[in-house]
């Protein structure tokens, strides 16, 4: 089977630690890889903001650099959001442009999403930690995928998962909205953050790179000993070879 | 008015200096979204529920001219007197006129946010007349002077301590911060204000149409008492809250309370079908409907005509994160949270409330409870696009997207952006990270650290790794 990474700006310039679990892991379930370098962002930030045509720019860009994909494979629900539910609806006057966005849509998959629903997998790897889990709103409400990354960190040996108090609540990155309205945005993350350290765990793993630069810097700022983790990399360091 | 003055963001900074209002909302949001989801949940198929009650709100829409027309003729044909006003101007004249007629001096209230709307109170009193408001809640703030915080619990960001002190203030006498001893205040104080009023106003939950009958949904019986007691009743309603039949306010009224407060049924269902008529032992003499457009007739012919399926009942608003934060006041209208977010500019003009759209993180919370099924996050992104292309933001951030646009469109100078941003970034931080931003950076620098970016990107990597395919 193939699949084409679509490895979203932040993972590109900030993680790619993330991109390459992502790859290993995909690999190791005997997924061949491959990576269309022509790619971007996804246009998100502009399209949030209002700025639509921008953001169609952005988009054509990312419909005809994956057009020649089997699959699109994305470590963040809200850029695969983004393709699945935006893109149609942005060129929705555009009947040709629309025609494309909406085999783009068809065939984009958040990672654990992937994992679970295209690949059926069975977890293979091992993880000592307690930790616990945040939902993006994107991927949690948009994407309607809930329930795919815990069921593959429940199959990690060693990992203890705690539930989350108000799991499904915000933690008030938003995209530019963390700029734009900092102080809100950091209020939320305070929020978001007391509920995470109710657990006492030591990781909070999430599916969203925005979600996690905002929390994780959140917790750098205070000083707090709590790791962010994307699940693609728990399951990449834990993988059994 | 005066918050309204004030900008967003120094509202916001008012809401962050009051801990008592952080402390109070939670709790109270809580106790409301938690009561929902418990509520929706013994109705099983709310899915079902939901998806039936935006159809009766979207037909009703529809047709709404008509379904207006036969609710004026019902409620006139019941002995009732309906007005049409086409803002708030024409609707406060008309309250103002009903009051000099009967030389009224004292009225009481109840249940009105289309009246805070209209900035009705003002001009009563401007005109020598003594305003009370009669639902706790809205007693309450009007004796602190404010404005509600809030659609369905206007002093939620109150605490007992507080409205002790209020209500000692009024009293003249001290009260303890139980309970029992300030509703029993509120009650008597109030038992007299019944009794005196010369006209008792009151906003609309519903109107049925097929009956011409005004629907009050309360839980405290002081909607009863301001529309029964004096002789003469003022309902003032958006004219979007009209329902077909019975069988529709069913519906709606099933999803009103459970979204609103969890319960299956609020304490007071009140339905007036006109004055009181021969033979009858109380009511009103006189019951006049003031049908209030101000602004909806041109919603309702916009892209954002959903909006006028609200129903008031606040789930919204008690799911939203960002209300958590910030209270009701920081939205600067009489509608708050993610509603507020979305009618305020329609309702009160785009430039003037042009931070609203933006004072949401988009996590659609709204969207998913929201029982009439109104797209609020996609309706906040919509305002947006109409701020951007009416040329009311920053002309900065108009650059910074386009360029933003020539580099994704563009992936030769985006992989060198990314590279000289990883090349550059060790210059700039320290232990992995930045801690003071220069720029646009600042703005995330000011609450959070900032990693530096890789110095070799996912770009580079596969490339040295794997070599370029594509």
């Amino acid at each position: 089977m193939k699949a084409s990474l679509f490895i979203t700006c932040l993972a590109d310039l900030f993680y790619p630690q993330v991109g390459k679990s992502v790859v290993e892991v995909l690999e190791h379930y005997g997924v061949e890889v491959d990576f269309p370098m022509g790619q971007t962002c996804c246009g998100q930030p502009a399209y949030n903001s209002g700025y639509h045509e921008e953001a169609k720019k952005a988009a054509e860009q990312m419909i005809r650099v994956f057009e020649g994909s089997t699959y699109v494979v994305s470590p963040s629900g809200s850029c695969a959001a983004m393709f699945r539910e935006i893109y149609p609806q942005l060129f929705r006057e555009d009947e040709e442009w629309r025609e494309r966005a909406e085999k783009l849509a068809q065939k984009t998959y958040e990672f654990s999403e992937f994992l679970v629903k295209v690949l059926g997998v069975k977890v293979e790897a091992a993880f000592p930690a307690t930790a616990t889990y945040h939902h993006s709103c994107h991927m949690n409400r948009f994407l309607g995928v809930k329930e795919e990354p815990i069921t593959l960190l429940n199959q990690v040996e060693g990992l203890t998962l705690k539930d989350l108090p108000y799991s499904h609540d915000c933690c008030g990155f938003g995209g530019t909205f963390s700029v734009k309205m900092k102080e809100i945005s950091t209020a939320m993350a305070d929020t978001k953050l007391s509920h995470v350290e109710e657990t006492d765990t030591e990781i909070l793993i999430g599916s969203d790179l925005g979600c996690l630069m905002h929390l994780g810097g959140r917790l750098h700022r205070q000083g707090k000993e709590i790791k962010t983790m994307h699940v693609a990399e728990v399951l990449a360091k834990g993988l059994k070879k | 008015m005066t918050a309204r003055r004030k900008e967003f963001h120094q509202r916001v900074e008012e809401a962050f200096a009051n801990p008592q209002m952080r402390k109070s909302v939670p709790i109270t949001q809580d106790n409301l979204r938690f009561g929902r989801i418990r509520a929706m949940e013994e109705l099983k198929n709310g899915e079902a529920w939901r998806e039936i009650a935006s159809q009766i709100r979207n037909h009703t829409l529809d047709h709404l001219q008509e379904y207006v027309n036969e609710l004026i003729t019902n409620f006139e044909k019941n002995g009732g007197k309906a007005h049409f006003a086409k803002n708030g101007e024409e609707a406060v004249q008309t309250v103002l006129s009903i009051a000099r007629k009967h030389q009224a001096k004292r009225v009481v209230k109840s249940k009105s946010m289309v009246t805070e709307e209209i900035h009705l109170n003002h001009a009563l009193e401007e005109d020598g007349i003594n305003v009370v408001e009669t639902d706790l809640g809205e007693f309450i703030i009007q004796l602190a002077g404010e404005t509600p915080s809030h659609i369905l619990a206007p002093a939620i960001h109150k605490s007992r301590q507080e409205v002790a002190e209020l209500f000692s203030k009024e009293a003249g006498r001290p009260l303890t911060d139980r309970t029992e001893d300030l509703t029993r205040y509120a009650r008597e104080r109030l038992r007299q204000e019944f009794l005196d009023a010369d006209l008792g106003i009151t906003g609309c939950n519903f109107a049925v149409a097929e009956s011409g009958s005004i629907i009050l949904i309360s839980n405290e019986g002081n909607a009863r008492m301001t529309s029964s007691l004096p002789k003469v009743h003022i309902v003032v309603m958006g004219m979007e809250r009209v329902v077909p039949t019975w069988a529709e306010l069913d519906v709606l009224v099933t999803m009103l309370t459970r979204n609103a407060t969890g319960q299956k049924l609020s304490v007071y269902m009140t339905a007036i079908s006109g004055p009181r008529r021969a033979g009858d032992l109380d009511g009103p003499e006189e019951v006049h409907l003031i049908i209030l457009d101000n602004g909806r007739s041109d919603i309702l012919e916009s892209k954002y005509r959903e909006v006028l399926k609200c129903i008031r009942c606040s789930a919204c608003v008690n799911v939203c994160p960002v209300y958590r934060e910030i209270g009701g006041h920081a939205y600067g209208g009489v509608y708050s949270g993610p509603i507020g977010a979305v009618l305020t500019p329609l309702l009160d003009g785009m430039e003037k409330n042009k931070e609203l759209p933006f004072a949401s993180s988009l996590c659609g919370a709204c969207t998913e409870v929201c029982p009439v099924k109104i797209p609020l996050h996609h309706y906040l992104i919509e305002e947006r696009k109409d701020l951007v292309e009416k040329g009311f933001l920053p002309k900065q951030e108009r650059v910074t997207f386009q360029a933003f646009a020539f580099l994704t469109s563009h992936p030769l100078f985006y992989r060198s952006a990314v590279r000289g941003a990883g090349r550059l970034s060790p210059m700039f931080g320290r232990d992995g990270v930045l801690k003071k931003g220069p720029g646009m950076l600042a703005g995330w620098t000011d609450g959070r650290d900032l990693p530096l970016p890789a110095k070799e990107s996912f770009h580079d990597w596969w490339r040295r790794q794997r070599g370029e395919k594509r």
